[in-house]
């Protein structure tokens, strides 16, 4: 009878570790969103919709997340305008047209940018990149949403490239094999055929990019310039949500304020993240049925 | 497709490109090697800094980088490997399973600033850590357990069903079954993946700058409730918030080459792990 109990038990334990990942989220969005709540009382979420950051003034501090939000988004959009190309790109050429050998090279040499400290980039921007963008477009400074971007294209091309391309190998030989026999060439193969097939993967792979590139904090802070202003110019230097938090959380006092809007910043982000991730899953899903 | 010209076209196009992104990740590591292994010796990898990072070594951060590496994955290892277990070997299709495996990709898509304001509000402040080692590697952990869950449960899935069939039908019990015919080919699978968990704590920053790390402390911990500086962090700061930027700049390639070796380094391992024991067992 004791092999029982114990058989019990040791269930028992497994499904309670199992739990504690759902503990984890809920306690994620309870402590962030307890001081996002004290906020929502005092001074009031309206105060969030406002046009200016400026959390800390002798006259009056305002908290409006557009200029963070417009920032993130301007940084985002023009990373993913970069990272689609280059990581379909690649991810097409090294599932199709690269030589086995090339293959077995190159894609482990990519995921090694997957590995590097997002720290490092953001140093390798600074004293690489920067000065390279201030120099071509002739500006005062490099420190702006561009060179925000094109680190972050570079860290989420690994993902891209990763997923896509096991996205684009998991369509069935057959499929390339009756275009071919056809007629069609072998670029049109891939282009009509092959790539149509893999997309809900390809999708799912890029939002996955995505996510991540909203998320990532070191790199862009360490180039983007940091100055809260609305703007869509790639010229710009703009403050990220996530540089906001990073940069002032240091200097905030307990309770103020100010440390309760960086946590609602720091719930925006969340849900953010959170709707692209269950929308990518979504996708997935159909590419792994499919 | 109007010629072959067109297709050669495209075809070069993407090859260029794809070598575009391999020469830029070669670039990032010549330049930090190139200009980072001048810096090291002895004396910066073995001595305090000095005058606020401007001289002398980094050694506080390096044992703060791998006491908190070391801590993290003595937290999560057990509790990714356990969760693991129960959704690979016990759960059945349902509704907590679901639930667990959304949290799970939830998890894994959290911007790490959010860990930190998590680790920061949790750790920190309702659980009266302080900033200190122990809160930092809660919130290090909790961010890697996705990566150690997917990659065990890999590992334990790669396990044919025969051999848990033949053991439960010589009437070995269920747990007797995973302990004895199941771990014992998956463990190395389980520990590549948490390598690279590893891999990705010692080189965050975002969630240890609320938690844990400190500015310039030119000291060793003396326990799991003190600061430690970290390599990341070194890094940034020397890298912006240092009075003389370009002078330390020698400097911050050292802390970059060290960090960069520790991380990649680690993840070689893994690799080199997978392949090991990929043709160790095939089944």
């Amino acid at each position: 009878m004791k092999a029982v109990w114990k058989e019990k038990a040791i269930k028992l334990i497994l499904w309670a570790t199992a739990s504690t990942s759902i503990l984890i989220v809920i306690g994620i969005f309870v402590f962030v969103g307890k001081e996002a709540g004290h906020f929502a009382v005092e001074p009031g979420l309206k105060e969030l919709l406002g046009s200016r950051w400026v959390p800390v003034s002798f006259q009056k501090e305002s908290f409006g997340l557009l200029p963070l939000i417009t920032g993130s988004l301007l940084v985002t959009a023009l990373a993913t305008l970069l990272t689609i190309p280059f990581g379909v790109g690649a991810a097409v050429y090294i599932s199709e047209l690269a030589k086995p050998t090339e293959r077995e090279i190159l894609k482990p040499f990519i995921e090694i940018l997957a590995g590097i400290p997002s720290v490092v980039i953001g140093f390798f921007g600074l004293v690489v990149l920067v000065p390279l963008i201030k120099g071509i477009f002739n500006l005062s400074t490099g420190l702006t949403a561009l060179a925000g971007a094109v680190l972050l294209a570079l860290m989420a091309i690994p993902t891209v490239v990763s997923i896509s391309e096991d996205a684009i190998r998991s369509v069935p030989a057959s499929f390339k094999a009756a275009s071919l026999a056809l007629g069609a060439s072998k670029m049109q193969t891939i282009w009509k055929v092959t790539v149509p097939a893999a997309l809900p993967g390809i999708v799912a792979a890029v939002m996955l990019g995505i996510g991540r590139v909203i998320g990532e904090t070191m790199a862009v802070m360490m180039v983007t310039g940091n100055a809260a202003v609305i703007t869509a110019s790639p010229f710009d230097s703009v403050r990220t949500m996530t540089a906001t938090i990073a940069a002032e959380m240091g200097e905030v006092a307990f309770g103020s304020i100010h440390y309760r809007a960086l946590f609602c910043v720091g719930i925006v982000l969340l849900l953010a993240t959170f709707g692209l991730n269950i929308i990518a899953q979504k996708f997935l899903k159909r590419y792994r049925m499919g | 497709m109007r010629s072959a010209a067109a297709q050669k076209i495209i075809c070069w196009l993407i090859r260029g490109m794809t070598y575009l992104i391999v020469l830029v990740i070669a670039s990032i590591i010549i330049k930090v090697l190139w200009n980072g292994l001048p810096v090291i010796n002895w004396e910066f990898l073995t001595t305090m800094p000095r005058r606020g990072g401007a001289e002398g070594g980094i050694l506080p951060a390096i044992v703060g980088t791998l006491v908190l590496s070391l801590g993290t994955i003595i937290v999560a290892l057990p509790l990714g490997m356990a969760t693991a277990i129960y959704l690979s070997e016990y759960a059945k299709a349902g509704r907590f399973t679901r639930t667990v495996r959304l949290a799970i990709v939830t998890l894994a898509g959290v911007p790490s600033i959010v860990f930190g304001l998590f680790g920061l509000g949790l750790f920190v402040i309702f659980l009266r850590f302080g900033a200190s080692i122990i809160a930092g590697c809660f919130t290090l952990a909790c961010m890697i357990l996705p990566i150690i869950i997917v990659a065990s449960e890999e590992a334990l899935r790669a396990v044919p069903k025969p051999l848990r069939e033949g053991s439960l039908a010589l009437g070995a019990t269920k747990w007797q079954t995973i302990y004895k015919n199941v771990l014992p080919y998956s463990i190395s699978g389980m520990l590549t993946g948490s390598i690279l968990g590893i891999g990705r704590a010692a080189g965050e920053t975002a969630p240890i700058l609320l938690t844990v790390a400190a500015f310039y402390l030119p000291r060793l911990p003396k326990s799991i409730f003190d600061q430690v500086m970290a390599l990341p962090y070194h890094l940034y700061v020397l890298a912006t918030q240092h009075p003389d930027i370009e002078k330390v700049r020698p400097l911050q390639y050292g802390t970059a080459l060290v960090l960069l070796v520790l991380v990649l380094g680690v993840n070689l391992v893994a690799i080199m792990l997978r392949i090991h024991i990929r043709k160790k067992y095939r089944w």
